[in-house]
């Protein structure tokens, strides 16, 4: 009896875990296998047969002399400097706007579902609407800062140049805040309202309330909430792709467009495969950096 | 806080896999069904104002086939923009459709994947022989000495398009036939807001096409002649430095062409915001922003002056063709469908309507193709235009000498230098970037 009933939840678990093998597992490990072959347009209808060409592809990769390990190593520091501001602008605004909408007033609910609309429309219709805006010579941004507000003599480039930079941190930013602020909204919400209380009797202003309170009961939620976010945007391939085409200038350059680029548009698989792999190393090692961080604090908190 | 543990290892295990998945072969939808003998599955590319204006002028001409073959085509019209992802996935999975649209500059790079059926004489048989098209448009569908990948189907060239009434009032009384005159004639052009020259500088093909025709004038081949790319010579970088100082040193063209991507340089033809623009076949686009074709008029590419042999290429060899995937189940019925798409009546039909010029020298004959427009294109098809160079590697060309001139236009438009060393610095870097082999 004992027996049946242990090993039903496995058999249970069962087909998920196939898929699982099948979706993600088998791809990932063909991606892996991919970047020890020279995989070009040669070879693309079976890859199986492309020469093993040994650690070349990570070679050529990290190689930051010459040209290809050269913009791989700009694009990371791009995308290395995206992230933190990107998820940072998200993050604050997230909480700002938790926590002012957690007094009930008239219009919350209004401003609620108007905050939420960025998360809710489709990125592809969103940010070709940004694409259009940020034109030069017809876009509305040009319009409102050098006619309306005269903030510059000439009109700036926001999708060519230095500026694509700042086009795409702002673009991901009101992307990726209205999910900050709907998880923290939710994470506010199983505060006690009555530590509000007690601390507002002992003489604790806004500002105590907040970062003795509200702040250290997020702590879980941004938690996991810092994560995903990073996880997100450092593999945001969506904006950077719809807002710049195919080739994005070198200034705004993230990872995801620019492996995508080295595998698809230039016919480099093997050498897209490899720098993949790199970025999965990454990506893990960072994670289990901030993993190991934050539950040896929460050990320490308990 | 297992939960939370939990939540962050979920997020971590989907975000992470779908990275490493991203070079796992693209998916592929649909596919060609092949099991029946009696259909067909057709990819068009987009060559109409819209996806839904392709189909409503195709599928007509598909229900004709239809009822002369007892074939029933599937048609599914892919965006200029996903097409070529599109076959290498199907080229990947092997479930592709039978007969296809592709890009004639791709020809040699998709030949090199071995996907397509080659056009040998026995198959150019089939399909009534190759002595029907122009040769130009022939030499445009593969690797030399090799069979072709593919059929033209519909072909274009570049020709100088510009504006009768501004030029009158500039007092311009003939168009430009060297590039010192159109550099002279665009200044005088260039008052008043409006600009002498549009180009499309955020258009990565757009920009490989005239450094290609550019470096022909210059002697630049960008392919040494063991088929190894060659894209930072001196006659190169002339090439590209000639273009870019448009917006640079000549200051004809406006400095925000240098993020056009969308067609835009055609709408400022079209407004009068430019007087002059350099395109394939516009005249469709023209019309349907309202423009007056009594207003325009096109003449060759200039040259530069005294230019003879290959130094006179005034265009590339522009056009669709048309590709059977050597995968189909169907091979006969999709020669079939080859051959009704290649005959005499649905190229006249067919490139009427897209305002293209018919590869099929008959077909060419019919008095719609007799405007001054398409004449005046045609003939550079005939005897001024030189096909991108036909080897493996082309598509990267493309895609890396088109990035670095958007590269250096963004640059000029920035008001920053540009100077023989910072081309020939982009080129190198776009020639290092090409895969070994």
């Amino acid at each position: 009896m004992t027996r049946r009933r242990l090993g039903l939840p496995y058999l249970l678990l069962l087909p998920a875990l196939a898929l699982e093998l099948l979706i993600h597992l088998v791809p990932m490990v063909v991606g892996m296998v991919m970047s020890f072959k020279r995989l070009t347009q040669f070879y693309i209808r079976d890859w199986s047969t492309a020469p093993w060409s040994g650690l070349d592809n990570y070679r050529v990769s990290v190689d930051f002399s010459a040209p290809i390990g050269r913009s791989l190593l700009n694009s990371f520091w791009v995308t290395c400097l995206f992230t933190a501001l990107a998820v940072g602008f998200s993050w604050l605004l997230g909480t700002a706007a938790a926590v002012f909408l957690q007094e009930s007033f008239r219009g919350r609910g209004l401003l609620r579902t108007l905050f939420l609309v960025p998360y809710a429309l489709p990125v592809y219709a969103a940010v070709i609407t940004w694409s259009f805006m940020f034109q030069r010579d017809t876009g509305l941004v040009n319009h409102l800062l050098v006619d309306q507000l005269h903030l510059f003599d000439e009109k700036p480039f926001w999708l060519i140049g230095d500026n694509s930079f700042t086009a795409l941190v702002v673009v991901a930013v009101w992307k990726t805040w209205p999910f900050a602020f709907l998880t923290l909204m939710a994470g506010l919400q199983n505060i006690p309202r009555e530590l509000y209380e007690a601390a507002a009797m002992d003489g604790a202003g806004v500002w105590q309330q907040l970062r003795k309170i509200t702040l250290p009961s997020l702590r879980p939620v941004n938690q996991v909430l810092v994560l995903v976010l990073f996880l997100w945007t450092f593999n945001d391939f969506n904006t950077p792709y719809v807002l710049f085409g195919k080739s994005a200038p070198e200034q705004a350059d993230l990872i995801s467009i620019h492996i995508y680029q080295s595998s698809f548009v230039t016919w480099n698989f093997g050498a897209g495969s490899a720098m993949s792999v790199l970025l999965l190393l990454f990506l893990l090692l960072v994670t289990a950096v901030y993993l190991f961080l934050t539950s040896r604090r929460r050990g320490a908190d308990a | 806080m297992r939960i939370n543990r939990l939540a962050a290892a979920t997020a971590l295990v989907s975000v992470l896999t779908l990275t490493a998945t991203a070079c796992g072969g693209g998916s592929t939808s649909g596919g060609g069904d092949n099991s029946s003998p009696k259909t067909l599955t057709y990819w068009a590319s987009n060559q109409g104002t819209s996806l839904e204006h392709d189909k409503q002028v195709l599928e007509p001409e598909l229900r004709k086939f239809e009822a002369q073959t007892g074939i029933k085509v599937k048609l599914e019209v892919v965006p200029w923009s996903d097409l070529l992802n599109r076959i290498l996935a199907a080229t990947a999975s092997g479930q592709g459709p039978d007969v296809l649209n592709i890009g004639n500059t791709w020809s040699a790079s998709l030949q090199a994947t071995g996907a397509l059926l080659p056009f040998d004489d026995a198959t150019f048989g089939k399909i009534g022989g190759k002595d029907r098209f122009v040769p130009s448009t022939i030499a445009s569908a593969g690797a030399a000495g090799k069979a072709p990948a593919a059929v033209p189907l519909y072909s274009m060239a570049y020709g100088l398009y510009y504006n009768k009434k501004l030029f009158e009032a500039a007092g311009i009384s003939k168009p430009p036939a060297t590039w010192d005159e159109l550099v002279t004639d665009g200044q005088k052009l260039t008052k008043d807001g409006k600009y002498g020259l549009a180009i499309e500088g955020g258009n990565v093909s757009e920009n490989v096409h005239h450094a290609f025709a550019f470096g022909k004038q210059h002697g630049a081949d960008w392919f040494d002649a063991a088929g190894k790319p060659a894209f930072a010579t001196p006659e190169a970088v002339a090439a590209i430095k000639q273009y870019v100082d448009f917006i640079a040193k000549d200051k004809i063209a406006a400095p925000g062409n240098a993020e056009y991507a969308a067609n835009q340089s055609v709408t400022d033809f079209a407004s009068g915001k430019a007087a002059m623009l350099m395109w394939q076949a516009a005249g469709a686009s023209l019309k349907s922003h309202g423009m007056n074709p009594d207003d325009y008029a096109v003449a060759p590419i200039p040259l530069p002056a005294g230019a003879s042999g290959g130094k006179a290429t005034s265009s590339m060899v522009a056009g669709i063709n048309l590709a059977v995937f050597k995968n189909s189940k169907n091979t006969e019925g999709a020669l079939q469908f080859v051959k009704f798409m290649t005959g005499n009546e649905e190229q006249i039909q067919l490139n009427k309507t897209y305002g293209s010029i018919p590869p099929v020298k008959d077909a060419q004959a019919d008095p719609a193709f007799a405007t001054p427009e398409l004449k005046t294109l045609s003939n550079v098809l005939a005897t001024s235009a030189a096909p991108l160079p036909q080897v493996a590697n082309e598509s990267q060309f493309e895609t890396l000498v088109g990035t670095a001139v958007k590269n250096l236009l963004a640059a000029a438009a920035a008001g920053k230098p540009v100077t023989e060393d910072s081309v020939k610095a982009e080129l190198t870097k776009a020639q290092q970037q090409m895969p070994a082999g």
